[in-house]
């Protein structure tokens, strides 16, 4: 479809015997949040990794607005428009709120190679960092350093970080995990609202967010999608009835 | 506790006051002390640079140290027996110019850092480490080997290299300039560390994989700090050389390269002082523990125990209250 940001076709990866994930094809649409589910095991966060470049795929393609990215490096699809975070947060524990966000306007910007200006005196490179953070609401602990946030804003600072990258769709790996009650409601209400800037591929085990936020939801099982609609479609699939027995669909 | 601001101009004011009153008391031999710390500071900071910053524990910038002694030894050795360099067809002459051989030694170190860096920054951890531990056993025993210079003896240079302006051969002027350098290197390092090149580095240090999700190339920011580090390094090689007239093998040794990490890891990893302060505590100890005993290095030991148990930011660790960046 002509409004599709991002696209897998074929994607496929093995281990060994084992293949984590095998023909998966997905689209995530413009203004969308396309959520990925799946018991443990079934290959989500290889898909992941396959999609941002992190992981090679024995097979398949990744299109990034209708352009074949499944050749470039992670890096070369980050500037190609791929902003991402991790279900385990990999931020700079030992710097401030402040200097992880401007990390990702320096990514942003192409300015890695500046060597003689001080960051601190960079007055784009700071205000897009401190409108990431305001956005995520974060501007207040700008000057904290990383390892003494909370889970939680971590989490925050996880997507305030792929925020300054204005990207054409955002890949994000259970960004609600490890998030309180309250957390979990925020963090849905901001995706929510994020959703109209870039279309997102939300990979999420909370079901009540996935369910609030997603409008697609394709349903990834021994590395295969066995299941693909809205949301009333997957509550009623009896395919994902069985695959996730005992849990709460 | 003491704000690292303080402790860093105290330090360059130590580095001010001991030269100054050893002049007054016609200490000399204090004043040459000085200028070896000063010079090992400078070398340490160009390490301080990839392993402080960018967490590559380099256990063979020997390497660097011995090709800017090398640089400085070979032309300064054509140059006093008028003897032409042969390259090839190319015939080239010696210099005893102290900024040709300067420049010579940093453009050598920073190649050799880039082939060394292109094919080791392919490993991480203890890889990382062996296989620059191997450059430099490589690079000293083609040093040994090595007999148009003087193979294991080393090779002697007669008079000090020049430098415009400066009478080199009078050891307060020759300090001077090894402390502008040492300046001129602390700058360098102190404007990477604050720039958007330094924050990159920083956090490939940290967390790689986030680097590459912002659109960031971590091997190539850490094989650019890795080019700057041997240079720097190099034109200490350069200097160290010319305050001994004396190059040898030895330059190269693995135990140079471990007594670099030592420096740094004494003052405090990624400290801009930290160098500094590793270098002085050095050669202070080389100094009086070596007049007691030829063992001293036992003492040095149970220090470098001691910090890295208890202090895990070296001196300035300790003097500040803040613990250093881990590596």
């Amino acid at each position: 479809m002509s409004d599709t940001i991002l696209a897998t076709r074929n994607l496929q990866k093995s281990f060994g015997a084992l293949k984590a994930t095998d023909n998966v094809s997905i689209d995530l649409r413009a203004g969308e949040i396309h959520a990925i589910i799946g018991p443990n095991g079934a290959g989500k966060s290889t898909l992941i990794g396959q999609i941002s470049g992190g992981l090679k795929s024995d097979a398949g393609q990744v299109h990034l607005m209708g352009r074949d990215v499944t050749a470039l490096a992670t890096e070369a699809r980050a500037k190609a428009g791929l902003g991402r975070t991790f279900q385990i947060s990999a931020l700079a524990m030992e710097d401030t709120v402040l200097e992880n966000v401007l990390l990702g306007a320096i990514g942003a910007t192409g300015g890695g190679w500046r060597f003689l200006r001080g960051v601190s005196g960079d007055r784009d490179l700071n205000a897009r960092a401190m409108e990431a953070l305001a956005r995520v609401g974060l501007a207040a602990a700008k000057d904290t350093r990383c390892a003494d946030l909370s889970h939680g804003q971590r989490r925050q600072l996880e997507v305030a970080v792929a925020l300054t990258l204005q990207p054409k769709a955002f890949v994000m790996d259970e960004p609600m995990a490890g998030l309180g009650a309250e957390g979990s409601k925020a963090m849905t209400g901001f995706l929510d609202g994020l959703r109209s800037e870039a279309p997102i591929l939300l990979v999420e085990h909370d079901m009540d967010a996935v369910f609030a936020l997603a409008d697609r939801i394709s349903v990834l099982v021994y590395g295969r999608i066995i299941a693909s609609g809205n949301v009333d479609e997957i509550r009623a699939s009896a395919e994902v009835r069985e695959a996730y027995l005992g849990e709460s669909v | 506790m003491i704000g690292e601001r303080h402790v860093n101009l105290a330090v360059l004011a130590g580095l001010v006051i001991v030269p100054l009153w050893a002049l007054w008391a016609d200490e000399i031999f204090t004043i040459t002390l000085t200028t070896r710390a000063v010079i090992l500071a400078l070398a340490a900071v160009g390490l301080n640079i990839a392993l402080g910053i960018g967490g590559m524990v380099s256990f063979g910038h020997a390497v660097f140290f011995g090709l800017g002694g090398y640089a400085m030894g070979i032309l300064a050795f054509h140059a006093q027996s008028y003897t032409p360099l042969q390259f090839g067809p190319l015939s080239l002459a010696g210099t005893k110019s102290m900024q040709v051989i300067w420049l010579v030694a940093m453009v050598t170190s920073a190649l050799a850092a880039w082939v060394i860096g292109l094919l080791s920054l392919r490993t991480t951890g203890v890889y990382f480490i062996m296989i620059t531990l191997a450059f430099g056993q490589m690079f000293f025993y083609f040093a040994i080997s090595w007999g148009s210079y003087g193979g294991e003896d080393g090779l002697s240079i007669y008079v000090r290299n020049g430098f415009p302006g400066l009478n080199t051969l009078v050891p307060i002027q020759f300090f001077w300039l090894c402390l502008v350098a040492l300046c001129v290197a602390l700058v360098v390092q102190w404007r990477l560390r604050t720039s958007p090149f330094g924050l990159t580095l920083n956090a490939v240090r940290q967390t790689p994989q986030r680097v590459e999700t912002v659109g960031l190339n971590p091997r190539k920011h850490k094989l650019v700090a890795f080019v700057i580090s041997g240079a720097i390094t190099g034109l200490a090689g350069a200097l160290f050389a010319d305050l001994n007239r004396f190059v040898s093998p030895t330059m190269f040794s693995w135990q140079l390269s471990g007594e670099l990490i030592i420096l740094i890891i004494i003052g405090g990893v990624g400290r801009l002082m930290g160098p500094v302060i590793g270098a002085a505590i050095f050669v202070a100890l080389e100094h009086w523990l070596g007049g007691l005993t030829d063992f001293w290095h036992i003492w040095l030991g149970v220090i470098l125990i001691c910090i890295v148990l208890f202090g895990r930011g070296g001196v300035i660790g300790l003097l500040t209250g803040k613990e250093g960046p881990h590596v």
